[in-house]
This record gives structure tokens, C-alpha cells and sequence, in this order.
């Protein structure tokens, strides 16, 4: 089977299990690309990792450097779709059927319910990204400078990043 | 909750839904979903600081990378099927090619002794993006006590105890929609 096939069927059945996102289905990518079909290994998945946080836009875009990795450009475009494709015509659907039930008893319910849950995740992803970044307490100062300057002014965050970066090549962090 | 919906009065162009989520993608050191709700909550104001709660809810129970699913959901409510389209690859542009760029210079220069330094610099301040991210979030929430429980449930489960998200996610929500059910009247 040619390895497009492979990767698109892989990341398609991969898309429409990954509740939460794509990070809760992590190890299932590692164990398809490395374990299974080998398409790179342990320390190749885990430098994808690292570029594909380091690039903007979501964290999926790992998948694309495996695509990219086994078959080019081709490979990263049809990684990517398959990916994306799938869950994204779900939840173009559900958010039609959402939107007729707007202002039914059980859907302000839900979503009263679901936000609190959702907020807590949220602190819970930023909570993990700041100690993925082993650095003591420079490193803790940091997230808690750009966490009170998003907070309390109107800075583009950009700059943050740029300041923190610069630190970081300094060798502070 | 019953915030008006703006999007029965706003009007948001494909042109502009392809540059907004464009900013959004091009942004999105760290995680493209601080950048989507600056984008959408505070400077184009297609969304207010609730809708953007639910929308990113709705998207965290359905598979897939959430904010590519929030893409798909804000443009098909601006912009039907096209909307979804144009949004969709709006915020995937630019983070396709860069990421792809990146890892052609990693494989030269990914030896280098300050790509770590400096990543570990800017993953740092990411943390605080999104840490803030949810705090502004936050503040949208009913001041009740249940509310603030399940948030620091969600919290400490996914975040300090490590837990698997899907199990987590499975039996915390029921049992706070039914909070929320019961308490409704």
C-alpha cells in the first residue's frame, strides 16, 4: 500500500478519537509512527514534537512533520487533511444542531456545566506548559510576568515571547 | 447565561474571517488558542467573552484539534460551508509552511546550543499566555461555588494529578451539567 494511503488512513481514524485535542491522542501517534510502521523514531518523534511547539498554530502540526517526513510535500498535505478533515465536518454538523437548540433549558445546561470544565483545562494546559520548561526560578518568573502583563495591560504577547527568547539565548533561563 | 448572540447582528466578510484566523494561526506561539480568543473576544469582537466559552466548550468535547474545530465553527456561523473553508485555511496557512521551514532548518542547524535556550525562554512565557488566557476566561464564570469546584476538579486532575483527559473529561461533565440542570430553576 502506498504510504500515503497508510498515513491517511491512520490520522483519519486518529482525528475522529481525538477528544480533547490532539495531545490526548499523542501516544497513539507515537505508537503508529514509531512502534508500527516505523516511520521515524523515538528521538525523531520527540525533536517533531519540540519544532511543532516552537512553530505558531496548534500543536497538530506534528503530524504534518511526520507526513512530511515519509512522503514530502505530499505527505504533509495529506497527514494534515487527514487530521483535520474528519473532525472538522463533525463538528461543522454538531455546531448546526448546537445552534438550533439555542436558548432550550438543557443546552443553556449544558453549557453552563461545560464552561467551568473547560476554564479548568485551560489553566491545566498553562499550568503544563510552564513546567515543560525546566529552567528554576528565572524560568517560573517568566510565566508569572507574562501571565500579570496579559492579564492587567493591553501588550501584544509577542513581545513577551520575544523578551523571554532573548533571556533564554542569554543563557538566564 | 443568556448572552445575546452577536452573531445575529455582526457581519464578518470571508476576506476578513481568512485574516482574522490568518493573525490568529500566524500568532500562535505556544498553542494557536490565546491568539483565537484575543482575535475573536478583544480586538475584532465577532465573539463576546461567553460565546467564545461555549464555542471553545462545544469544540472540546468533539474530536480533533480544537481550534481547528472553533475555526470551522465561528466561520460557518459567519459564513455557512465557505465561512468554515475559508477560516479553516486562514488559521492553517502559515503555521503549515513555517513548521515545515523549521524543520528543514533543524535539520541543519538544530545542533545549535541556543535553539534550546531560547526555546525553553519562550515555552516558559507561553505558559503565562495561556495561564492568563484562562484566567480571563475565568472571569466570565458564575461566581457560585459549584462553578469555581468543577474548575478546580478540572484543574487539579488534569493538571497536577496528570490523569488521561477522556475519562476526566467523561465524568466531570455530566455531573456538572447535572449540577447545572438541577440548579437551573
Amino acid at each position: 500500500m502506498s504510504p500515503l494511503v497508510t498515513i491517511a488512513l491512520r490520522f483519519v481514524v486518529l482525528s475522529l478519537v481525538a477528544v480533547g485535542g490532539v495531545t490526548s491522542v499523542l501516544p497513539e501517534v507515537h505508537r503508529v509512527a514509531v512502534d508500527v510502521h516505523h516511520w521515524v523514531t523515538d528521538a525523531e518523534f520527540t525533536q517533531m514534537f519540540v519544532i511543532a511547539r516552537a512553530a505558531p498554530g496548534p500543536n497538530m502540526l506534528l503530524v504534518t512533520l511526520i507526513g512530511w517526513h515519509v512522503a514530502g510535500l505530499p505527505g504533509a498535505l495529506v497527514a494534515t487533511a487527514a487530521m483535520c478533515v474528519p473532525s472538522c465536518t463533525l463538528s461543522y454538523f454538531a455546531a448546526h444542531a448546537w445552534q438550533r437548540f439555542r436558548g432550550a433549558p438543557w443546552r443553556r445546561a449544558v453549557e453552563a456545566g461545560l464552561a467551568p470544565i473547560t476554564v479548568g483545562l485551560v489553566l491545566a494546559t498553562g499550568w503544563l506548559v510552564a513546567r515543560g520548561a525546566p529552567g528554576g526560578w528565572v524560568a517560573y518568573s517568566i510565566t508569572a510576568v507574562t501571565t500579570a502583563l496579559v492579564l492587567f495591560t493591553r501588550i501584544n504577547p509577542f513581545w513577551l515571547f520575544l523578551a523571554a527568547g532573548a533571556l533564554g539565548l542569554l543563557g538566564l533561563v | 447565561m443568556t448572552s445575546a448572540p452577536v452573531g445575529d447582528t455582526t457581519r464578518v466578510t470571508l476576506g476578513e474571517l481568512y485574516r482574522g484566523f490568518f493573525t490568529a494561526g500566524a500568532r500562535g506561539f505556544g498553542g494557536a488558542m490565546p491568539w483565537a480568543r484575543r482575535m475573536l473576544v478583544e480586538e475584532r469582537r465577532w465573539l463576546t467573552a461567553q460565546e467564545f466559552i461555549d464555542v471553545f466548550g462545544l469544540c472540546n468535547f468533539l474530536p480533533g484539534p480544537n481550534i481547528v474545530n472553533v475555526s470551522v465553527v465561528v466561520g460557518a456561523r459567519f459564513g455557512g460551508v465557505r465561512g468554515a473553508v475559508v477560516a479553516f485555511l486562514g488559521l492553517l496557512t502559515l503555521p503549515f509552511a513555517v513548521v515545515l521551514t523549521l524543520a528543514v532548518l533543524y535539520s541543519r542547524f538544530g545542533h545549535w546550543p541556543g535553539i534550546d535556550a531560547l526555546l525553553r525562554g519562550v515555552g516558559a512565557a507561553a505558559g503565562g499566555l495561556v495561564l492568563a488566557t484562562g484566567l480571563k476566561m475565568a472571569e466570565g464564570l458564575p461566581r457560585t461555588a459549584l462553578a469555581v469546584g468543577f474548575l478546580l476538579v478540572a484543574f487539579a486532575a488534569i493538571g497536577l494529578l496528570r490523569w488521561p483527559l477522556v475519562p476526566v473529561l467523561f465524568t466531570l461533565a455530566p455531573l456538572s451539567v447535572l449540577a447545572a440542570w438541577l440548579r437551573r430553576a
